[in-house]
Parts: C-alpha cells; sequence; structure tokens
C-alpha cells in the first residue's frame, strides 16, 4: 500500500526531525571538566592552611604545615602499619553500612506498606535522623563494652534511618500515572512493586544510601574515638592517639585520610546519581 | 445520510454482544452534600470492532468513565460489562517507565503475563515495527519526541493482545502534523488488528475523523446528550469539507450544552 509507505516516511521525517543531535563530551574534557574544580580547590586550602601556619598563632609543633603534614601523610602510606588501622576502618565501614542498608530496607518496606505502622513511625525515624550519633555511646558501651559491636550499633543507627526514609520518599512519590500503567498491564502487589514501585523510587533511594553513608561515615569516628579497643588500630584510635602524643603532622594526616575516604565514597555516589539520571533523562547533558 | 460505505468503512459486526456496554452508570465522589456527581446513567455500547469517540467540554466525566471501563476505579450505580483482561488503556501522557528501554517497555505487557525472555524480546520488536519504531527499541523514553513516545505506549497498549483500546485523550499533546499522522496509523492499526475502540477527545474534528460514532456527553455530572453516526467513507482528512460541516453541527450542539452552564451558573 502506497499511502501507509508514504505514513511510514513521513513519521520517519518527522522523528528525524524531533530528534535533537546531542553528543556528549569527549572523556578528556569531562575528565578536565571534573578535576580542575578539586584541583583548584586543594590549591586554595593549601594556601590558607599555610597562610595560617605563617600567621605564627600557633607554634609549628601544634599546628603543623602543609609540607610537614604531606611528608609525614608520605611517610605513612609506606607504612604497613597505616594500612592494618585502614583496614580495620574500611572493614568496619562496609560492615556497618550494609548492616545499615539491610535495616533501613527492611524497615522502609515494612513503614511504607503499612499504614498504621507509618503514622506510628514516621516522625520518630525523622527523630533519629536527626539524633546526634555521639549520644548514643554512653548507651552503646552500656550495652556492648568497649566492643565493635558498640561501634557497629551506633554506625546503623546513624545510617539506617536516611537509607530507610529514602526508600519510604521513592515509594510515596512514585508518579500515580505509572502506578496506572502498571495496573492496566496487570501487575499488581508484589510483582507491581517489582516492576513499577521499586524501580520508581530508586533515585531517592540513591539519594537515601548517599545521605546514609555520611552519617554511618561520621558515626564510624566518632565511634573509633570513644571506643578504643587494644591492639586493633583504626584511623580514629591513630587520631586519638596523635592528640596524646601531641603528634601535630600525625593527627593532621590521619584526618586528610579520613577527609579523602569520605569525598572518594561520595564521588562513587555522586557519579552512580549521575548515571542514573542520564538514563532516565531527568537532567539535560549540555553537548 | 446519503454518504456511501465503503467496503472498509467499519470493521464493525452486527448482531453480536458489545465488547463494552454501560448500563445506566453513576459515578460519584465524595459523599453528602460536597458529593460530585461525575457521571449520571451513562448508558452507551461499543460494538466489537466499533470505534466510538467520546465528545465532551471539560468536566463531563470523560476520564472518569474510562477509568471505570478499565476497572481501575469502581461505578457508583449501573453496570459495565467488559472482559477486564482484554482491555487496553492509554492515558494522555505516554506513561513510560523511564528506567526502562523503549523495547523494555513494550516487553511489560508481556511480562505481566509471564512470557519468556526470548518471545517477549521477538514481539516487542514485532509491535514496535507497527508503529514504524523497529530502529528505536534501544532507545530510552527520554531520547523520543513526544509523538514518538505515544507510538510506544501504543505499541504497550497493543502488546497487550486486547480488544478492546480505551485512549483517554491520546493525542491531545501533539502539534497538528504529527497527530494527522497518528490518525492514519490509529485507523490502519484499528483496521488491521479489528479493534474496538473508546476514544475519549476535546476535539471535535479528531472525533468526526475516526469515529464510526461520535457520542456527546454533558458537562457536570456527564450524561450522554447525543450520538452522532459518522458514515463518512474512510480513509477521511481532518481538513476536508464533509468532516468540517459535522464537526460544524456537532460543535453546535456542544455549545449549547456549555451555554446551559452558563445559564444555571447565572446568579438570580
Amino acid at each position: 500500500m502506497t499511502t501507509t509507505d508514504t505514513h511510514a516516511q513521513q513519521l520517519a521525517g518527522l522523528d528525524a526531525l524531533e530528534l535533537g543531535t546531542g553528543h556528549r563530551a569527549g572523556l578528556a574534557s569531562r575528565l578536565w571538566a571534573g578535576l580542575w574544580p578539586i584541583a583548584s580547590a586543594v590549591v586554595i586550602v593549601l594556601a590558607v592552611w599555610q597562610a595560617v601556619v605563617w600567621a605564627g598563632w600557633w607554634p609549628e609543633y601544634v599546628f603543623a604545615g602543609p609540607v610537614t603534614t604531606l611528608s609525614e601523610l608520605g611517610h605513612r602510606l609506606g607504612d604497613p602499619e597505616f594500612y592494618t588501622a585502614l583496614t580495620v576502618t574500611m572493614r568496619r565501614a562496609v560492615t556497618g553500612f550494609a548492616l545499615a542498608i539491610a535495616v533501613g530496607l527492611v524497615v522502609g518496606a515494612l513503614v511504607s506498606r503499612i499504614g498504621p505502622l507509618r503514622r506510628a513511625t514516621g516522625s520518630l525515624i525523622t527523630g533519629l535522623q536527626t539524633m546526634p550519633s555521639i549520644a548514643w555511646f554512653p548507651l552503646a558501651i552500656l550495652l556492648f563494652g568497649l566492643s565493635e559491636s558498640a561501634i557497629l550499633f551506633v554506625v546503623v543507627l546513624g545510617a539506617a534511618p536516611s537509607i530507610a526514609n529514602g526508600l519510604i520518599t521513592g515509594v510515596d512519590y512514585t508518579p500515580p500515572i505509572l502506578l496506572r500503567a502498571g495496573h492496566m498491564l496487570g501487575f499488581r502487589r508484589i510483582a507491581l512493586y517489582r516492576h513499577v514501585i521499586l524501580p520508581a523510587s530508586l533515585p531517592s533511594f540513591l539519594a537515601g544510601l548517599k545521605q546514609g553513608w555520611a552519617f554511618a561515615w561520621r558515626s564510624l569516628m566518632a565511634g573509633e574515638l570513644l571506643v578504643i579497643i587494644a591492639n586493633q588500630a583504626s584511623l580514629g584510635e591513630q587520631l586519638h592517639y596523635a592528640r596524646e602524643l601531641a603528634d601535630s603532622p600525625g593527627l593532621l594526616a590521619t584526618m586528610i585520610v579520613i577527609l579523602v575516604i569520605g569525598i572518594v565514597v561520595d564521588r562513587v555516589f555522586g557519579l552512580a546519581d549521575d548515571a542514573l539520571r542520564r538514563r532516565w533523562g531527568l537532567h539535560q547533558v549540555s553537548a | 445520510m446519503s454518504a456511501p460505505l465503503t467496503e472498509q468503512a467499519t470493521g464493525r459486526v452486527e448482531g453480536q454482544r458489545p465488547a463494552v456496554r454501560l448500563e445506566a452508570v453513576s459515578k460519584l465522589y465524595g459523599q453528602g452534600r460536597t458529593a460530585l456527581q461525575a457521571l449520571d446513567q451513562v448508558s452507551l455500547s461499543v460494538a466489537p470492532g466499533e470505534f466510538v469517540c467520546l465528545l465532551g467540554a471539560s468536566g463531563c466525566g470523560k476520564s472518569t468513565l474510562l477509568s471505570l471501563v478499565a476497572g481501575l476505579d469502581r461505578v457508583s450505580a449501573g453496570r459495565i460489562d467488559v472482559d477486564d483482561s482484554r482491555v487496553a488503556l492509554m492515558f494522555q501522557e505516554p506513561a513510560l517507565f523511564p528506567w526502562l528501554t523503549v523495547s523494555a517497555n513494550v516487553e511489560m505487557a508481556l511480562r505481566a503475563k509471564g512470557v519468556g525472555k526470548q518471545e517477549r524480546r521477538d514481539r516487542a520488536a514485532e509491535f514496535l515495527d507497527i508503529v514504524h519504531l523497529g530502529g528505536f527499541g534501544k532507545k530510552r523514553p527520554h531520547e523520543l519526541s513526544g509523538g514518538m513516545r505515544q507510538r510506544v505506549a501504543l505499541a504497550r497498549a497493543l502488546a497487550q493482545d486486547a480488544d478492546v483500546l480505551l485512549m483517554d485523550e491520546p493525542f491531545g499533546a501533539l502539534d497538528a502534523m504529527t497527530r494527522d499522522l497518528l490518525h492514519d496509523e490509529l485507523e490502519r492499526i484499528w483496521r488491521e488488528r479489528s479493534l474496538s475502540v473508546l476514544f475519549v477527545t476535546h476535539n471535535v474534528r479528531e472525533a468526526v475523523r475516526l469515529g464510526d460514532r461520535v457520542v456527546l456527553l454533558s458537562s457536570r455530572p456527564g450524561r450522554v446528550v447525543e450520538d452522532f453516526p459518522v458514515e463518512l467513507p474512510r480513509p477521511r482528512r481532518t481538513d476536508s469539507g464533509e468532516v468540517a460541516e459535522l464537526a460544524g453541527e456537532i460543535t453546535g450542539r456542544l455549545r449549547q450544552e456549555v451555554l446551559r452552564h452558563a445559564r444555571q451558573e447565572e446568579p438570580a
């Protein structure tokens, strides 16, 4: 049928006209665009730091300058003891965060599914989120003693509410039109959850994870400073002893490590969020 | 009417059980004094293979009516006869899942029915071919234009293997040129697959262009005011004289309805 062919061609023509010809920038320029803000931030921080040291408000042995600190950091990076401490801290971070995800998922799923539970606990979860995690430690130490369990307990309490909240928000804000579409396609209950509601809540869940990580990392550092476990080196413990021994370069070097780990993990979440947004078309990628 | 019917003018089969039948359907929202009556005693039927356009000004409960037929909402009174499992609904928005590719979106219709993976993929490709989007299966919805997304939605609705297609102003947000082409496409698909269509619109010419019948609803509450048979030969053109003539007649009747409301609203 010639008319059908004409229609098809006209449609194809319109389609071609409507589709933009946006291309993503090349890898090099994207890398540069990502790197230069970081590089300039580092330069600014180093400059201010050095300026404060030169101002001479504190003696060098109390507040070490960037050169001393960075050489101490370099020295530590070559020392196996540092890696033992780092491993312990990261193991706790990963375990605690994983537990927090599990707890957050279960709580989030239950609360978003069960109406009365939600009315009862909705504000409680937000309340828990605003509770400074360090305030949990006295109780945690009473319950678990000076042990890793005490630390993990607080890490989970710090991170799980954010993760649960992320999931609950995501479920709540599933666009009603997608729910209707899913319903029309024949998805009900669990299947509707699996194929429509959970995927739709992914961006919000990811935001919850990111926030949860920030809380987990803070709680972990507070925990490692307070709960010193004998014969177990960790970043928090190194920080603690650096202060006890008035080892200013060591203290600052450890702080830099803690900061960098926080930033790197945050960037990983940022990249995941970016990838998700690009896939969903939630933001326009500039040409 | 004297206009001759062409052979393929309509796929309507007379004397069969209707594909959709509404009997004195009423719908109230809320309760007591504040209750809003969206539909009042609407009776309507769509024969198998028939294309019925539902026309009305805003607030006539057109969308409510489709939701009821689709089973997304319950009637307050009256009854609806339709085979639920054979109904597909297309919204004004494409309502595609943004996390899935175009192909996976179409496959969702088959997934719900438990069709296997390979077969899903093959059949989704067939349905995308039907709407002339064969090469776009791997794209994401946001990479397509509005008209293309609406065609993906159509492919997804077709993939449900429904006999009854409910359409809620599906082309309302599109530009005139795209809409014209999609009218042709929809007509072709309707005929090839002998679908029964209930098509809601507020665009009179669109209704006359597409429908075997145009059913005019009043507003607040929605009632059937008049049922216009459209016995013009197909394919019709939105800008043809005959379409314009009948559209003019229906618009006149619609205007009377709207005026009736103006008089009611007038302060005493």
